[in-house]
This record gives structure tokens, sequence and C-alpha cells, in this order.
């Protein structure tokens, strides 16, 4: 019974995105965006390496504004329109439907990641790239996308305004970026010492990400990747119930 | 198949339900009446497992809605008080996804799906998406959703809201033909509704219970319930009220009017002392001893809307919104 909710659940979310219009707009924006970093901002041909490198580095900035966008609905949608509190009165426990609902989002993020397959195309026609590097760094834009996502689904619980949702889940991803920016820790570096500058990079999705780029799959990326989505989803799940107890 | 014991919710330092007991049986239809903000929908609220409550217990069927709300919800049919629904779905879909949800597969989805699509007279829209709906369709799209499962225990915050009267009656005997197998609490604002299908009803006055029985005997608690009035014509009035005011049983005669020849008067029973309907024959029987013409004389029945008024006192405050 538990997964077959979720699954329910999961799907009707799935569905929802591509009855509306907002589907087709993410991809093809996500999709014009996603080619004009890699070619223009980063410099694909200019590198002169058979790698997605000019691509994964823009990802953190485009996931930064774009993940908001399908994640602000997930649950100031359902308290706008009541249906909450139809979905919660259903034999589901609230955990299931948070999960399920994240997972759904996640998943379309999934199939607009898998949309950019002709970069891998043209990058392995141009030349003989390592299709392993190529495959951890997707792979680790999926987690990334995933934690911005769970952030997403946070701020979404906690008003039912969408506009309000997007602004605070952009604020809060951009500082899961900022801490590991290089501008940013070469600032910190300046007074702070190194301990200090290390550990606050380490609260950055950028620090974890790099691994991935360079085709590493490093355990403790995963878990930092984990901890956060679970962290997120766990503290929407507080939200919710508080909102309820009134 | 509900049990409701001291159940209590504070919003902050308000509280909307304050100490609510009672229990609804198989077969019947609990009419739930108060004012707005009175805390009925909190009420129902707390029963079907969307807010917890700040004490006291609900239990659905023996499963108490706290510790073992799966298996609670699982046995509830709930009609939100706004009729919510994902209106970007078809009504098809919709009903597809509810019944899903719970636990329905195969050919028990379709034939589940296709009696409430019967029973709520949705055959015409099912392939329209619900935002382009009128509202009497996005509700009854809604209480199919809640009806679908054939629960135990039904669960309808205002399902009459916002429907046309054909629809109104259409719903109400609806509600009466599934009463007979079912527990059902449902609040209305209207009620000649609690009439026509409770058999059963509460009323609910700032968080707490102020009456609760048949709607007969809420009727009777009106003031001129079994008041018998009359025109006669001919005897003075003052004698008349003198006469009657001295009838065993009677607790107050009132002048309505009087124009000589005429008076209408109004004779009302000491309930303590009588079954508060005997009184006619009484009366009756008075004029006849004493000579009078009789020109009307009929038996009051109760009515609910004064009961109410009189039992109730008028919020101004808004209804909290929940989440």
């Amino acid at each position: 019974m538990n997964s077959t909710v979720i699954k329910t659940i999961a799907t009707r979310e799935l569905a929802a995105y591509f009855e509306s219009p907002v589907a087709y707009v993410f991809l093809v924006v996500f999709l014009l965006l996603a080619g004009f970093f890699t070619f223009s901002l980063g410099g694909f041909f200019e590198l002169g390496e058979a790698s997605l490198n000019a691509f994964f580095n823009w990802m953190p900035w485009l996931f930064l504004f774009l993940v908001p966008a399908v994640g602000m609905r997930l649950w100031s949608e359902e308290r706008r329109q009541g249906t909450m509190e139809l979905l919660l009165t259903m034999p589901v426990a609230t955990w299931q439907a948070i999960v399920a609902k994240f997972v759904a989002s996640w998943l379309f993020l999934a199939i607009a990641l898998l949309l950019t397959f002709p970069l891998v195309i043209t990058v392995n026609w141009l030349g003989d790239p390592d299709n392993g590097v190529i495959l951890a760094g997707y792979v680790g834009c999926f987690l990334l996308a995933g934690a911005f996502l769970s952030v997403a689904c946070f701020t979404s619980a906690l008003t039912r305004n969408q506009v309000i949702a997007f602004i605070l889940a952009l604020v809060l991803c951009l500082l899961l970026i900022l801490c590991g920016f290089t501008p940013v820790t070469s600032l910190l570096a300046r007074w702070a010492p190194q301990a200090l500058v290390e550990t606050v990079a380490a609260f950055s999705v950028l620090t974890h990400f790099e691994g991935f780029q360079k085709g590493v799959l490093d355990s403790r990326d995963l878990i930092f990747f984990f901890s956060i989505m679970a962290f997120a989803l766990f503290t929407t799940g507080v939200v919710i119930r508080s909102h309820r107890a009134g | 198949m509900i049990k409701v014991q001291n159940l209590s919710k504070w919003f902050g330092p308000k509280k909307a339900v304050d100490g609510i007991s009672f229990e609804v049986v198989k077969g019947e239809v609990l009419g739930f009446l108060g004012p707005n903000g009175a805390g009925k929908s909190t009420t129902m609220r707390m029963i079907t497992g969307f807010i917890p409550p700040t004490a006291g217990t609900a239990s659905v069927c023996g499963f108490d809605i706290v510790d073992n709300p799966i298996e609670a919800k699982r046995r509830i049919g709930y009609l939100p008080e706004a009729a919510p629904s994902y209106h970007e779905m078809t009504v098809f879909a919709f009903l597809n996804f509810a019944a899903e949800m719970r636990g329905l597969r195969g050919d028990a989805r379709r034939k589940a799906v296709g009696q409430a699509v019967e029973s709520c007279s949705l055959q015409g829209v099912l392939s329209q998406t619900i935002e382009t709906l009128s509202k009497g369709f996005k509700h009854r799209t809604c209480l199919a959703q809640s009806i679908l499962h054939d629960p135990e225990v039904l669960i309808l915050d205002e399902p009459t809201d916002g429907l046309d009267p054909n629809q109104k009656h259409e719903v109400r005997s609806l509600i009466r033909r599934m009463g007979t197998d079912k527990a059902i609490i449902f609040s209305t604002h209207i009620l000649e509704e609690v009439e026509a299908a409770c058999t059963r009803a509460i009323i609910i006055d700032r968080g707490r219970i102020v009456a609760n029985g048949t709607p007969q005997e809420l009727k009777d608690r009106a003031d001129n319930a079994g008041a018998v009035s009359m025109v006669l014509d001919g005897p003075a009035t003052d004698q008349v009220q003198a006469r009657l005011g001295a009838l065993a049983g009677v607790r107050k005669v009132e002048v309505l009017e009087s124009q000589p020849p005429h008076s209408f008067v109004r004779v009302y029973p000491d309930k303590a002392a009588t079954d508060g309907y005997a009184l006619a024959g009484a009366v009756a029987e008075l004029a006849v001893r004493e000579g009078w013409k009789i020109e009307q004389l009929h038996t009051e029945e109760g009515k609910l809307d004064d009961v109410f008024r009189s039992i109730t006192l008028p919020d101004t405050q808004p209804e909290r919104q929940v989440a």
C-alpha cells in the first residue's frame, strides 16, 4: 500500500506538469539557456576539449533560477486551492505525500536533463570524450537539482504564494552556491582562518559538485546531497504539520 | 461508528472547539448546525484527521484518528468545505486518482468511478477539466470523490453549498439514501435541510454543543411549539384570556390581536406538565362549554429557525483559515 500511494500521487503530480503549459515553457527555456551557456558563455569550442565542462560549469547557475520555478508550486498550490485538505485526509501519511510530490518534480527535472542529450552526441561526434566523466557529471547535475528542489519544496510549504516561495528558494539556493564560490571564499580567506573558510565552503553545493565534474563519485559528495534533501524534506514535514496544528 | 470524546481545539488563545462529545451509529444522518465560526468545520477537520485535536479523541469504526490515522481515513469519505479539487485535471482523471488513492484497481476502480459519476450526475462533463466547470459541477465532482470508495463513514462539510434548488434536492436524497447503511455527518446552514435529511441534529455554538436531538425534539424546544392559536368570534378578549389562563397545563395566554368582536389569542402549553401537543382538545372543550364561537384553531409546530436563533448567538468573528 505504501509504495502504491506514493506512485499514485507522483504520477498525478508529474501529469500535472504536462497538463499545463508550465512543463513546455520550462523545457524550452531550460534547453535554450543550457545551449546558450554552453556554447556562448561557456566557450565550448574555444576550450578545445572533448568534454562537457562548458555545460556542467553553468548548471548550478541555471538550476538556481529554474529549479525553484519547478518546485515553487508543490505545496503552495495545494494550500491555495485547498486540495491539501483533500490529499491529507486520504489514507496517506504526510511523509508519503511529501516524498511523492518531490519525486515527481525530480523526475521532471531528470527529463529536462535527459533532453540535453544532443550535447553528448555533439561532443562524441566532434571528439573522443571520456563518457564516464560525462555520466558522472550528469549524476552530479541530477543530485544538485534534487538538492535545490528539496529547498524549493520546503519554501513552497511555507506560503500559499508561489512568488514568495520562488524568491525564498532562490535566496537559499544562492547561499548554498555562494559559500563555495571562489570570489566569496577568497574574500573570506583574507581575514578568516583557513579552517573556517573550509568549513563554510564544505556547505557549498559547488564544492561537492566539482567532484562529479571531474568524474569522481565520492561517497561524501553523495551523502552531502542526500542529507540536504533529507533535511529539507523533513523540514517540509514539520512546516506542514505546524500549519495543520494551527 | 463515529465516536467523539471531549474533542477540543485551541487556535492560539482562541478556543475553537470546547470539549465536544457525541456518537453517530450506522444508519444515522447527523446534521451539524451552528453559526459561522462556531467550530463545525474545525470539528470535522479533526474527525477526518486533517488537524490534530488539542485534547480529546475521535475514532472512526474503532480506529483512533490520531493513533491509527491511515486505517481511520480509509473508512472515511470527506467533502471539505470549499469542495477543493485539482483544477487542471479532467473530472474523469480526478476521480480515477481518488479511486487509486483508495486502493481501488482495475475493474473495481472502473465500477466505483462509474457509480460515483452516476450518483452525482457527472456523465456529461467527464472529459472536461475541472477549472472549466460551474460551481455546482465542481462541488459534485468533489462529492463524487468522497463516496466512490463506498466508505462506512461520510463527512460532508456543507454539501449543498452553491447548488441550485434541484441539485440541492438531489444531494439531499442521495444523503438520505446512503444514510441507511452508513454513518453520515453533514454540516449546513439551511435548516429545512436538517428536517429533510437528518435523523438527528446537533447545534454547536462557540465550540460547544448546545442542542442534540432529533429534528422534532429540537423543534419542540421552540417557545411556540405546541401552542394553540385561535380566532374567536364574540366573547370579550379579557374574559377569554382569564378563562384560558385558568386552564390546567397552560403556561401563558397571549393576545395577538383584539378587534371586537374578534379576538386572536395564542395559548402556550406548560411543557413540564403536558406532553406539549395535547392542548388543542382542552382549549376547544373550554370554548364549547363557554359557548364561544371558534373561527380558527390550530396547533403551532415549532420552527427550527426560532430554536436556532434562541440558543445561538451571532458571531462576528471571521472563520479561521487552516493551512
